[in-house]
């Protein structure tokens, strides 16, 4: 049942990250590519995890981790050049 | 694996997985920026957090022990996440973005851009 | 603010048992060897940061803030399943707006902390806080009664944070 639900899932996230590749495309201003990039990450981490649940791997909770350091360093930083012009003052 | 612990980590999966494609379908639905801030920043965290719930019950059975680092990537979305919705409003305020036309109180938008207090006489949350 | 604490070696003892936890959490072990690793990050680390610490408000009432934080929570996921169905059910209906409520707040920390919590309950998001820091600008996904949503935000979530911070 479990392989069952975890390709449900799985096929969900997918929907997921082709609906923000929608966003981040037509999106009309900065702010909502940066917005679609933001949650294309966090989508990213879930299918990360879902894989590790799936292999039972231990190894893929390090990647999930550091996407998500990554990703909320690199919104801050787009947010920042966009509101100042400069990231590091 | 006994079928109630199954049960239990399909229903934190499927309800994970419901909660990240609502997020992602209001990113794409909502008509303009201010709205569309609400759906991605909350809904997808919540649903992370409801994958790491299942693969924390599912790590911890099948070490048999407790395995509960998955905590550590919920907590920093939970700090992050409005952190970042935050950054994103000030530069979407910043570039003047036009909000839906029937949204209340648009003078307001424009005294937060210029980071002002609003007008004198409107002092309603105070007590 | 002088250092909230006297401990010459604990300049920040809340950043030390967090280190101590998150070190532990990360290698996902209670052996021996990590717990002494633990240690020495978690006593060295704060000693060497000490001068960067900025000041702010000691946590006065510990277990209001376990309370409150379980209450956030709890909001979190009763009123996630209200805007899931808001986002999935007819635009036409919804009736965004923005709000400012007034800061009775002060310290930094409070505001930050007001305003993440407003971030993640759902159908608001806090967007800016003027330059004297004295009112909260908030987006609503969904206003109907303006200050019955202000009245609710400075209830629900102000007030136990100004117990809990003092200011």
């Amino acid at each position: 049942m479990l392989d069952k639900v975890i390709l449900i899932v799985s096929f969900m996230i997918c929907v997921a990250l082709f609906l923000n590749l929608w966003r981040l495309l037509i999106g009309p201003s900065v702010s909502d590519r940066i917005l679609a990039l933001d949650t294309l990450y966090i989508n990213s981490i879930a299918l990360i995890l879902l894989y590790g649940i799936y292999s039972g791997g231990n190894l893929y909770f390090e990647a999930a981790l550091l996407i998500a350091m990554l990703g909320f360093v690199s919104t801050s930083a787009l947010c920042k050049y966009i509101l100042r012009g400069d990231i590091i003052e | 694996m006994p079928f109630w612990l199954e049960l239990i980590v399909s229903v934190f999966l499927l309800v994970g997985g419901v909660f990240l494609l609502v997020g992602s379908i209001g990113l794409a639905r909502l008509p303009d920026i201010y709205t569309r801030l609400h759906a991605p920043t909350k809904a997808t965290t919540l649903g992370l957090a409801g994958l790491l719930i299942a693969s924390m019950l599912l790590f911890s059975w099948q070490n048999s022990t407790l395995s509960i680092h998955e905590l550590l990537i919920a907590l920093f979305l939970f700090i992050t996440a409005p952190v970042s919705a935050n950054m994103i409003a000030k530069t979407a305020l910043h570039h003047r973005l036009p909000a839906l036309e029937r949204t209340q109180n648009q003078d307001l938008a424009a005294a937060a851009r210029e980071r002002l207090t609003p007008d004198a006489p409107k002092k309603k949350g105070k007590k | 603010m002088a250092t909230p604490t006297g401990f010459k070696f604990f300049p920040m003892p809340i950043h030390s048992v967090l280190l101590f936890v998150v070190w532990l959490l990360m290698n996902n072990t209670l052996a021996a060897g990590h717990i002494f690793l633990a240690l020495i990050l978690s006593i060295t680390i704060p000693w060497l940061l000490a001068g960067l610490q900025s000041a702010h408000p000691p946590i006065r009432k510990p277990w209001l803030a376990v309370r409150y934080s379980l209450m956030v929570i709890m909001d979190i996921v009763t009123a996630n399943f209200e805007v899931a169905l808001k986002v999935i059910g007819p635009m036409a209906k919804l009736q965004p707006g923005f709000i400012a409520v007034y800061l009775d707040i002060s310290s930094d920390l409070g505001i930050t902390l007001l305003a993440s919590t407003v971030s993640l309950t759902p159908g608001t998001v806090s967007a800016e806080v003027s330059e004297d820091k004295k009112w909260l600008y908030i987006h609503a996904l969904h206003l109907e009664n303006e200050q019955a949503l202000i009245d609710s935000i400075k209830q629900r979530y102000e007030k136990p944070l100004l117990e809990i911070l003092g200011c």
